[in-house]
């Protein structure tokens, strides 16, 4: 079997290959800047959360209308969004600390979603909410994919500088006349739009997976957030590359085997820290 | 300000605070820790809404004529931002969100970071910084603010006495530019030394004036900042009206 064969013939050949690949490129796209901002801003538990979040909604959509695309991502956007406002809510007027809160929303919007679609749907449906079906990806779902990618995009661009800003000196964006918590807002608010365009390729429990995981394996290579978001989106598209060929070859489910191949890069990557601290220590040791 | 007062959430950090910062002076903030100094500074920043009263600032822009110098722990050291970049945050207030950034800004970020003697640390990460040499970088962002009101929050504290020497001169030269300077601290020395004005404050106003009649022995322990005559160096200097530096 040649390289080519390998590496080239099956999207080649295959239609759904494709349409898989370009989705995960449109959502390495998007998810390459929003992870590197999470996690810069400590919030990849946050992230995590929201992807979460986007379950019961999307759960309820499959329980109305079956599996009708845009009811999915309207319901889970719908309850993503709700979710970031009761977390705003919380943080301004709530006596709860923000970890405790935030792992309540995870373990009821899990609980949720999957009471309501084992009470309409079978297993596989279920299967299909949480895991995603990036191979059965069609048309219209990939024009969905990567509308909401461009959105992302789009308005991130416009709003980066702020964002950044209030990454680490809310203070200073707030005294210089900027709303702190409308940006954030908008923030949390794209986010959980990359993870409504994530779940219809990942399913809600892998749609973090473009979001934190390229995005903490970047962190290891470089520091500048420029860089960060080159290498966070470089990765986000290996992983989707690399998983799906490994789904094709190995016969394996594309999600997790997308999930796989970020987890594999992401553990490369921390040998990266490891190995200037051995150099280092390595120089030091050697006469002068 | 008319009857401010401040928290929050229930709890009240400061109250019935009246009185005006004229324009040009150099105010020194004082008061023990919990008395309150954060808390109004925050208020006139417009970081917090006060419960009760109101703020009036005559003659200036809000936001681009308000420098707020922050105490350090308020910002994310290890954001990956150099040194140049984060003076040059100074320009924002005046470059918005969409605003082209001038090419100008550059070379006042690193005039700024001469003027506080960080020019060699232009290209460095703000998180490989000193705690002195933060103090300085936060001192050079509100240099290129360029705002009529300085607004500084324990500035001083954790720093060296001769980055503490090279700000307080600093500090002089906005003043004597005609700027308003309010800034909070706890070294009595200092603030009789350097400060013609001062807010001694205990969750309430305890004097506002003259420092040399405002730091007397009696409001000082009114203020819960001298609990007895043997309270030490700082009482001392309390007393001597000239206010010149003993030690």
């Amino acid at each position: 079997m040649s390289l080519w064969s390998i590496l080239v013939t099956p999207f080649a050949d295959y239609a759904f290959m494709r349409t898989a690949l370009v989705a995960c490129m449109a959502l390495a796209v998007a998810s390459g800047p929003l992870g590197a901002l999470l996690l810069l801003r400590r919030m990849g538990l946050v992230g995590n959360v929201l992807s979460h979040a986007v379950m019961p909604g999307a759960a309820i959509g499959f329980a109305l209308a079956g599996s009708a695309l845009a009811v999915l991502s309207i319901g889970g956007l719908l309850t993503g969004i709700a979710v970031v406002l009761l977390m705003i809510l919380g943080t301004r007027f709530g006596e709860q600390r923000e970890d405790a809160s935030l792992a309540a929303f995870y373990f009821a919007s899990i609980g949720v979603g999957v009471l309501v679609v084992a009470l309409r749907g079978t297993n596989v449906d279920l299967m299909h909410v949480l895991l995603g079906t990036v191979l059965a990806i069609d048309v219209p779902a990939l024009v969905l994919i990567v509308a909401i990618a461009s959105v992302v995009v789009a308005v991130l661009a416009l709003v980066f500088r702020p964002i950044a800003l209030q990454s680490f000196d809310p203070a200073f964006l707030r005294t210089t006349g900027g709303s702190d918590s409308a940006y954030r807002a908008i923030f949390l608010v794209l986010v959980v739009l990359d993870l409504v365009a994530g779940f219809q390729a990942l399913g809600t429990l892998l749609a973090g997976v473009p979001l934190l995981l390229p995005a903490a394996a970047a962190r290891c290579w470089v520091r500048r957030i420029g860089p960060l978001v080159g290498l966070s989106i470089g990765f986000g598209m290996a992983a989707g590359y690399a998983g799906l060929l490994a789904s094709y070859h190995l016969n394996v489910p594309s999600g997790p085997a997308i999930a796989c191949a970020a987890a594999i890069i992401y553990a490369a990557s921390t040998l990266v820290p490891a190995s200037r601290v051995l150099m280092t220590a390595f120089k030091s040791t050697k006469p002068v | 300000m008319r009857d401010l007062t401040v928290g929050y959430r229930e709890r009240v950090a400061v109250e019935g605070v009246s009185g005006v910062f004229a324009a040009g002076s150099l105010t020194a903030i004082v008061g023990a820790n919990g008395a309150g100094k954060t808390t109004l500074l925050h208020a006139i920043s417009g970081l917090v809404t006060p419960h009760r009263g109101s703020i009036e600032i005559a003659g200036a822009e809000i936001p681009a004529d308000l420098a707020y110098l922050p105490q350090s722990d308020s910002i994310d050291r290890d954001f990956p931002i150099s040194v140049l970049e984060f003076t040059a945050l100074g320009g924002w207030a005046r470059i918005g969100v969409l605003g082209r950034v001038p090419p100008e800004l550059r070379l006042r970020a690193m005039s700024a970071l001469q003027a506080v003697g960080l020019d060699d640390l232009a290209g460095r990460m703000l998180g490989e910084l000193s705690v002195g040499q933060f103090r300085r970088a936060l001192f050079a962002r509100v240099i290129v603010q360029d705002a009529a009101i300085v607004l500084l929050d324990e500035p001083f504290a954790g720093v060296d006495a001769i980055t503490s020497d090279d700000l307080l001169n600093l500090m002089q030269c906005w003043h004597a530019d005609g700027r308003t300077v309010m800034v909070a601290l706890h070294d009595l020395e200092q603030v009789l030394a350097i400060f013609p004005e001062t807010l001694l404050l205990a969750r309430k106003t305890i004097a506002w004036g003259a420092t040399a009649t405002v730091l007397t022995p009696e409001k000082l322990r009114e203020a819960g900042l001298a609990t007895s005559p043997a309270a030490g160096s700082r009482s001392r200097l309390a007393m001597d009206p000239g206010g010149k530096r003993s030690t």
